[in-house]
């Protein structure tokens, strides 16, 4: 293992002092094995301490890192500097205000989640008396995929209807929202209709699919705004056309 | 420091640009754009139906009609993206019907496959019954 | 925000998607041999004629042609706001209305043969 000179070209933005983003030149000593963190790293160390990101586990849980590498949403910490070659183009993750150098406003993202109620809302509440609630694997198995969601938001950086329609809940949050009623021990349900099936919710997603490629838990968010809206359709069409049946 | 800091976050503005981004969404716009060979090719259908109506005259000139070079080179590029559509939707089926027996999920490929295997005997079916071999 | 009263329009896309992709490549290939001057059996006066007179064959064929020419709408409507087109609103009457057009147009045809 050695080493490699590694061109990075960062897009930088001071909002004190700058009125638009541009892009600076850092050329850095990094290691065969090393990430795009690593080599961000080595540059606040060794070249600049004024360069602004976030990060925190370095190892693909936390979802902090999320940012364009070569125009694709990624976590920094888990883009491998050997996957690419000649410059390395690093800027905020797409579709997101940009607050300083590659750090994004996120209260979008933090608002929708809110409002999906990711949290289990019993049918009816139960005293800790009565014991917990039991689940087979097979129940646990209808929504464990969703519960890997780590919140890096790279699903909204990848979605371009996100970046053509900012109320869109976006692909997470529906993700989430679905973990919730695919859940046995959730009531809640109706309640999440009201944001995931309205028209900023599932129906603003052309399934592009994009979202399902760049997440790295292998959630599938694309899956499950397709199973959110088919099960939308047959409600409203069963609420309108049958409305005797019970759901 | 105790000064506050003066938040100005920067909107990037949102262009056509993601369409180059990656060849994901070039393949995406494909599969988007066989609407206009299904819808057109359904459209020249239409206008069968009317000459089918009209008599065996007319009828035998919309055959004519569809012999043109347009119609042919309109016939094979909406062969190529009906096929993309049909190729892309089953695919993408296992997605939006995924099925759980018991513990475990029958894999996206089964589900895919029995799409694809319907799709293949149905256009047999079809072909064989419609007299083309 | 309430639920949206999308599945109206996104029922028969999804039917009308999943309708075109097990018949329509076949349904082109067999207008493609006619192009080719290698028209099948089925597209000769007579047969074709015989075929479309029965009822349930114009119930048949005025659906394929309704669920066919609705998804191709739903789905050039969706493309346009992809590409920046902003009047959705003008768009969507566009393009339904063609498809809704073009489908009674098919049903008075029908009615005649």
């Amino acid at each position: 293992m050695g080493e490699r000179q590694i061109e990075l070209e960062v897009l930088r933005y001071n909002p004190e002092t700058d009125s638009e983003p541009r892009f600076q030149r850092y050329s850095v000593a990094c290691r065969d094995e090393w990430v795009v963190l690593d080599a961000l790293n080595h540059v606040k160390e060794t070249i600049d301490p004024t360069l602004s990101y976030r990060w925190s586990c370095h190892m693909a849980v936390c979802g902090s890192c999320g940012m364009m590498v070569n125009r694709e949403p990624k976590l920094a910490c888990k883009a491998f500097l050997r996957d690419y070659q000649g410059v390395i183009r690093v800027e905020p993750l797409a579709h997101f205000p940009i607050e300083r150098d590659l750090v994004t406003v996120i209260d979008d993202f933090m608002d929708k989640l809110k409002r999906v109620r990711p949290y289990l809302i019993p049918k009816q509440e139960k005293p800790v008396s009565e014991g917990e609630y039991r689940q087979t694997p097979a129940q646990l198995k209808k929504f464990k995929q969703y519960s890997m969601c780590i919140n890096c938001m790279l699903c909204y950086a990848a979605c371009p209807e996100y970046g053509l329609i900012p109320k869109y809940i976006g692909p997470a949050a529906i993700a989430l929202a679905h973990r919730y009623n695919q859940d046995s021990r959730d009531g809640g349900r109706d309640q999440r209709q009201q944001e995931i099936a309205a028209t900023e919710g599932a129906w603003e997603c052309s399934f592009v699919g994009a979202c399902s490629e760049v997440c790295p838990e292998h959630v599938d968010p694309a899956g499950a705004i397709q199973q959110v809206k088919i099960k939308s359709t047959v409600d409203w069409y069963l609420e309108h056309l049958m409305p005797w049946v019970k759901k | 420091m105790g000064e506050e800091m003066s938040r100005k976050p920067y909107v990037r503005k949102f262009t056509s640009e993601w369409i180059f981004r990656h060849p994901r969404y070039l393949r995406y716009l494909a599969r988007e754009f066989s609407c206009l060979f299904i819808g057109g090719w359904t459209l020249l259908m239409v206008w069968g139906l009317k000459r089918l109506a009209e008599g065996p005259a007319a009828w035998a000139a919309y055959l004519e009609f569809l012999k043109s070079p347009a119609s042919i080179a309109f016939h094979v590029l909406a062969l190529g993206f009906a096929a993309y559509h049909s190729v892309t939707w089953f695919n993408l089926t296992p997605k939006a019907l995924p099925l759980q027996i018991g513990e475990e999920s029958v894999p996206d490929a089964a589900i895919s496959g029995a799409h694809f295997g319907a799709w293949a005997v149905l256009s047999l079916a079809v072909l064989y019954f419609a007299g083309a071999f | 925000m309430a639920t949206s009263n999308k599945p109206i329009v996104w029922g028969p896309f999804a039917a009308g998607g999943t309708l075109t992709a097990f018949i329509t490549p076949a349904l082109i290939l067999l207008t493609l041999l006619a192009a080719l001057g290698q028209a099948p059996d089925l597209l000769a006066y007579e047969r074709m004629h015989a075929f479309a007179g029965h009822w349930l064959a114009k119930v048949a064929l005025a659906g394929v042609v309704f669920l066919s020419l609705w998804s191709a709408a739903h789905r050039l409507r969706i493309t346009c706001y992809d590409l920046g087109v902003r009047a959705d609103t003008a768009v969507a009457t566009i393009v339904y209305a063609v498809a809704l057009a073009a489908t009674g147009a098919s049903v008075l045809y029908l009615a005649r043969i």
